[in-house]
């Protein structure tokens, strides 16, 4: 298999799909170069962005280009030469369109990281091959797991600096795959790599043979961005209702969303939560084309068969397969202030498109990401990049799928009520996955 | 030896989208979360490609009810005429409710001053500001995207701005899953970008898919230009050329559409929106680095700019 870096055409760009990923490793990790390099090999740089960091490498007295000053976006950053906030990155092969979040891994910005793999479908852990797992590793392994990102890369980097010694890499790959395993990662994909040298980043490594897998790029390309989504179960959280009242339109009442997970299908007995009334898929329209199935992640407008009262903030799902409603919530959650979230707070919890006021019962224990997951219990606050368990009782009854089961449906925010700051992210249900028995890890990752 | 849990299947399933798809779905999204949580939404458009796909995806977002919003564009005074009257016969077009705010009324009037370098693209930011201020928006869409320039590879979804139109990196809110946060306090607003993971590419094959009309001076035609800064720009009233910048005709198109004083154009043979796509495909310079002067003037431009409420 060869990577796909020719120039891109027309003809290549019209049926390519979009992947989106995230990288996380400390900051010596050489992760700027990597993601440095996975732009510039990908011909993903331009000429003015590379004279601009030819200069800049110049003014700071390194020989050769520095790739990592690629990404790095804010003053402020510049001037104390780290990375302090998520910066997403565009590129493009012939195969594929990728959207990078690029976190920074220190310590403090777990939220950072949690940021990133929310929304991400594949998350890069880059460790420092001379000083293999780490805590940081654990770490980031930990925010994959947790965020239940569907696919994760462990790329070995530095190998150029321990002789591209297969011994080193297999011990390496063995201790993370084991200890994401024991966190419930599915799926983890090893690649020895040197970042700086360009080794199986894009092009095929010349100094180890031994090593018979994809190059980071090759696997981007390659690893599934969707599942077969006929099994999950649907959910769709109405956005808006369309109304026209048009001399053309004058009945027309069609509900706006975005699909969160699942199929929808004509003719489907659908239920409203939470008030419960049920109904028919009447029709779906797809943003002008009037379609018998539509599915996640599509934004559409469904129309129902009978004239029942719906609104924003309204869930609709299949009869068969519809979310229990209710008002007591417990869930893992990071929280990303410094306004620290403490047991008897009020907030306002933003759930799908309904936002209500919660209250915060109790915070069961925070969770030691780094060392052993040991749990302490019944912590007098949260603080900013902890994670911990929240116990949560809303004023409303809220259709919260297991975070587990649908990522949209069981995400929420806590935000506070007084200033509208995003103070916690919040996924229902317990923090990891249990160990997938030995005929489940065929399977190629979770279903969303 | 082993070294995954499960190997990666190489297919994708016929369930993925494409990316074209994929993009319009989360900009429809975005453009009817706004419509469902803000009082009084705005879209910023000037004509320009950008804001043309957002109007765009504004309209199928919310068909067949009308856009239930109304738009606004600051006029620099240096606009490109083509582009005015292609602003105009798509507002008539499409029942739309436009306000403009012109920079030329703030000159006028003394509450802005001609600069120096004749260079009107610094000068918005009042106008637009006191746009949002008096007509009460709490909601602007803007066509920016994050692959433009470097301080916009942070930028949120949903930006903050406070009474002044600032903006300001530490309030800036963590963005998780599809959750975004309009809440604001009374006198600020949001800044909304829809495009946000567009790139320019994905936006002219956008246009493509979609038939979507745009300026002519987006496609290659023969125009009186001269070279200022590395850059072709249009010769007229607005200050240039100075008396050693000889006028020539050379066949150009623009890449982005701004203030006729700093937007420049490239040499290009491209009159179809295939020949441009192809053209962007193999182009060795990001949009702005190519063609926009008012980038240019520091490493942190945009950053500045930014932070005093530009979009």
């Amino acid at each position: 298999m060869t990577s796909t870096t020719d120039p891109l055409t027309p003809e290549h760009l019209s049926a390519t799909t979009l992947l989106r990923f995230a990288t996380a490793g400390s900051v010596d990790d050489g992760k700027s170069t990597l993601v440095g390099r996975l732009l510039h090999d990908s011909k993903s740089v331009l000429a003015d962005q590379l004279e601009a960091v030819e200069r800049a490498s110049q003014v700071r007295g390194h020989s050769a280009p520095d790739l990592a000053l690629l990404t790095d976006g804010l003053r402020a950053e510049r001037e104390q030469g780290i990375t302090i906030d998520v910066a997403y990155r565009y590129f493009a092969t012939a195969r594929r369109r990728f959207i990078l979040a690029d976190t920074p891994g220190h310590v403090q910005y777990t939220r950072n990281m949690v940021t990133g793999a929310s929304t991400a479908e594949l998350a890069v852990v880059l460790v420092d091959a001379r000083n293999g797992v780490v805590e940081q590793t654990r770490r980031h392994a930990a925010v994959a797991a947790l965020l239940r990102v569907p696919h994760v890369v462990l790329a070995v980097n530095k190998m150029d600096l321990v002789d591209y010694a297969e011994p080193v890499f297999a011990a390496i790959a063995r201790e993370f795959i084991a200890y994401a395993a024991s966190l419930g990662v599915p799926e983890v994909t090893a690649i020895p790599i040197s970042a700086l040298a360009g080794d199986n980043v894009v092009e095929p490594s010349a100094h180890m043979d031994w090593y018979g897998g994809p190059t980071v790029l090759e696997h981007l390309e390659t690893v599934p961005v969707s599942h077969d989504l006929t099994d999950c179960p649907a959910r769709f959280p109405v956005q808006y209702v369309i109304r026209p009242q048009s001399a053309e339109h004058p009945d027309y009442r069609g509900y706006a969303g975005r699909i969160a997970s699942g199929m929808l299908r004509v003719g489907e007995q659908v239920t409203v939560l939470p008030s419960g009334a049920t109904t028919t898929i009447a029709g779906l329209d797809a943003l002008g084309r009037s379609v018998d199935t539509a599915w996640a992640p599509q934004s559409v407008t469904v129309l129902l068969a009978d004239d029942i009262d719906v609104s924003r903030g309204d869930l609709i799902a299949p009869v068969a397969t519809a979310p229990e409603v209710t008002q007591d919530i417990r869930a893992t959650v990071c929280h990303l202030h410094e306004r620290p979230l403490k047991v008897g707070e009020r907030v306002l919890l933003k759930h799908g498109t309904r936002t209500v006021k919660a209250i915060v019962k109790a915070l069961p224990y925070r969770i030691d990401l780094s060392h052993s997951l040991a749990h302490d219990n019944e912590p007098a606050q949260l603080d900013v990049n902890d994670i911990g368990a929240v116990v949560l009782r809303t004023a409303e009854p809220l259709p919260v799928d297991a975070y587990a089961e649908s990522r949209l449906t069981g995400s929420f925010l806590l935000i506070d009520p007084a200033d509208g700051t995003t103070l916690t992210a919040g996924m229902a249900g317990e923090p990891f996955a249990a160990q997938p028995a030995a005929d489940e890890a065929a399977d190629e990752g979770w279903d969303f | 030896m082993t070294t995954s849990i499960a190997p990666a299947e190489s297919t994708d399933s016929p369930y993925a989208l494409s990316h074209l798809d994929a993009l319009e779905s989360e900009s429809v999204h975005i453009f009817r979360e706004v419509a469902g949580e803000f009082e009084r939404p705005v879209l910023l458009f000037s004509g320009g490609k950008d804001s043309i796909v957002m109007l765009h995806l504004a309209l199928k977002a919310f068909a067949p009810a009308p856009v239930p919003f109304t738009l606004l564009h600051v006029d620099t005074g240096h606009n490109f005429p083509e582009v005015l009257d292609f602003r105009d016969r798509t507002v008539a077009e499409h029942s739309l409710r436009l306000h403009v705010a012109k920079v030329q009324d703030y000159i006028d009037d003394g509450r802005l001053r001609e600069r120096p370098d004749g260079t009107r693209n610094p000068l918005q930011t009042l106008p637009l500001t006191d746009a949002i201020r008096e007509l009460r928006f709490d909601a602007v869409f803007g066509g920016g995207r994050r692959d433009e320039e470097k301080a916009r590879a942070k930028e949120r979804v949903f930006s903050l701005r406070d009474e002044f139109s600032q903006w300001d990196p530490r309030r800036q809110r963590p963005e998780l899953w599809q959750l975004y946060n309009g809440r604001h306090a009374p006198g600020e607003h949001v800044r909304v970008f829809p495009l946000s993971n567009w790139t320019e590419l994905d936006v002219w094959q956008y246009i493509a898919r979609e038939g979507i009309a745009l300026p002519e001076i987006y496609f290659a035609h023969e125009r009186e230009v001269f070279r200022r800064g590395g850059m072709w720009l249009t010769a007229g009233e607005w200050g240039g050329p100075k008396a050693d910048e000889p006028v020539e005709t050379r066949t150009v198109r623009y890449r982005t559409v701004g203030d006729m004083s700093c937007t420049g154009a490239v040499d290009s043979d491209a009159t179809t929106l295939d020949a441009v796509i192809t053209e962007i495909a193999a182009s060795r310079l990001t949009e702005r680095g190519a063609t926009r002067a008012d980038d240019k003037l520091s490493e942190a431009a945009m950053e500045d700019r930014k932070r005093e409420g530009y979009f």
